[in-house]
């Protein structure tokens, strides 16, 4: 109960932050618009079911999509990554870890190497498909390459912030 | 068949994936403004009072920029107002009408500048207004002080380079040519020092038959303000038998209260009409 409480609260939170503020900050750069909303998937449980973040990141995709007037487009990236996120983790988590189930991904529950991996396939996946769907409705390969590798860059910078700033190790149970 | 059931219960998972991303890829490719129409139904409930919300917000850190665009706006509309341009007379015949307008501003009378208000008393018995504008920017002693909704408030006593001090109608010492509206009886406008919303109307004729509630305006007999701004209206009317000058109560227009922006007015005539003025003086 705590647990879907929290969670509730971090989907309404994320999806306030990428509206309000991400979406709105003057752009840095033609490349770059930072994205922080799928932090939520990362940080489910590791004993949240596939079908579960699968269905999660569509949730949170499709209402980010309502506000940004592109139905689907972020609806699809967050379905891939939390339909990817479950077999990324096993390869990276040895079998004990991976069986407290009520524990989230952070740096103190996987380590500095393994999250770090797990923080930069799952942002690279969900950019470079997000991009691909973008530069597939308007076309522009240096444009398409760019933007994936500076939105990345930027939006990993941004979640690892978070994940040092609200130091979730002390609140692990 | 029963394979193919058995096939999908086992991949259920990859197949709700798939099917939620044929129906994002879907999505994407038909929107158009007719699909914006269907569904936008339903977004637009949830997403416009998110957004109706967020935009009040922004508003609101906006304000300030955006009160600075009016008041720029204010300023170039009220120098197009004709009452600023007044012809010199120049006819010799009774009954030829003048209206000219040249663009070299030679007949322009009044020309106002904006300025920000820093300091505001209303508690003392001699008042002043501090503004953010100076000699630098063209503010010069004797010129008017309007607020933004045409009413008066005072005249400037003091320049520097970047400041200034206005006198506000709320001194012992401000006198201003008044008149009243309805029969166009001139009299000055005080202030006796009790209370920052009543100023007094003296030496009206008493041949005037003021009535409460009248509007009272500037005289055109002002060297500073221009005719027929705002100043307030009568509400109450003091009779001194000893005297032929009827007293007046005015509750001033002017919100002395919550001044953020005045405006300036330069009569480019002034010097002008004080030189005569004095002149006349001289001969005495």
């Amino acid at each position: 109960m705590n647990n879907l409480l929290k969670n509730s609260a971090r989907f309404t939170l994320l999806l306030l932050i990428q509206i309000i503020i991400l979406n709105e900050i003057p752009p840095i750069h033609q490349f770059i618009t930072p994205y922080l909303y799928f932090i939520f998937i990362l940080w489910l449980p590791f004993g949240t079911s596939r079908i579960a973040t699968t269905l999660l990141g569509f949730a949170i995709g499709y209402s980010l999509d309502m506000f940004t007037n592109t139905p689907g487009l972020h609806a699809a990236a967050a379905t891939l990554i939390g339909y990817l996120r479950p077999t990324i983790l096993n390869i990276l988590l040895a079998q004990e870890v991976s069986e407290e189930l009520s524990k989230e991904p952070s740096i103190a529950t996987m380590g500095w190497g393994p999250f770090m991996i797990y923080l930069f396939s799952m942002t690279f996946i969900h950019h470079f498909y997000l991009v691909l769907l973008e530069w597939l409705q308007f076309g522009d390969f240096g444009y398409f390459i760019g933007k994936v590798f500076f939105t990345s860059g930027m939006s990993m910078l941004l979640i690892l912030l978070a994940e040092l700033l609200l130091n979730r190790r002390k609140l692990k149970r | 068949m029963k394979n193919i059931i058995g096939f999908i219960r086992q991949n259920f998972t990859f197949f709700s994936f798939l099917i939620l991303q044929i129906v994002s890829l879907v999505m994407l490719s038909s929107y158009s403004k007719s699909h914006q129409t269907f569904f936008g139904n339903w977004n637009n409930t949830v997403a416009g009072t998110v957004n109706s919300y967020y935009n009040e917000w922004a508003y609101f850190f906006d304000l300030k920029a955006t009160n600075a665009k009016l008041v720029a706006e204010n300023v170039a509309l009220r120098n197009e107002l004709a009452q600023n341009f007044m012809p010199y007379d120049t006819s010799v015949k009774s009954g030829t009408l003048i209206l000219r307008k040249d663009s070299l501003e030679k007949i322009r009378k009044f020309f106002y500048y904006p300025a920000k208000v820093v300091g505001n008393s209303f508690t003392l018995q001699k008042n002043y207004i501090t503004i953010e504008r100076g000699a630098l920017q063209g503010v010069k002693k004797d010129m008017a002080v309007i607020s933004p909704d045409g009413s008066i408030v005072g005249v400037v006593v003091e320049v520097n380079d970047n400041y200034s001090k206005i006198m506000s109608l709320l001194h012992r010492n401000s006198k201003v040519s008044a008149m009243l509206k309805r029969d166009r009886i001139a009299g000055s406008i005080e202030w006796d020092g009790k209370s920052p919303d009543i100023l007094l109307l003296k030496n009206i004729s008493k041949s005037a038959s003021p009535k409460i509630g009248d509007t009272v305006l500037t005289s055109p007999y002002s060297s500073s303000f221009p005719a027929q701004l705002m100043i307030g209206r009568v509400t109450s009317i003091i009779k001194d038998p000893s005297s032929n000058f009827l007293t007046l109560n005015i509750k001033s227009a002017t919100n002395f209260y919550n001044l953020e922006f005045v405006y300036l007015v330069q009569n480019k005539r002034m010097e002008a009409q004080a030189d005569i003025e004095q002149k006349g003086e001289d001969n005495e």
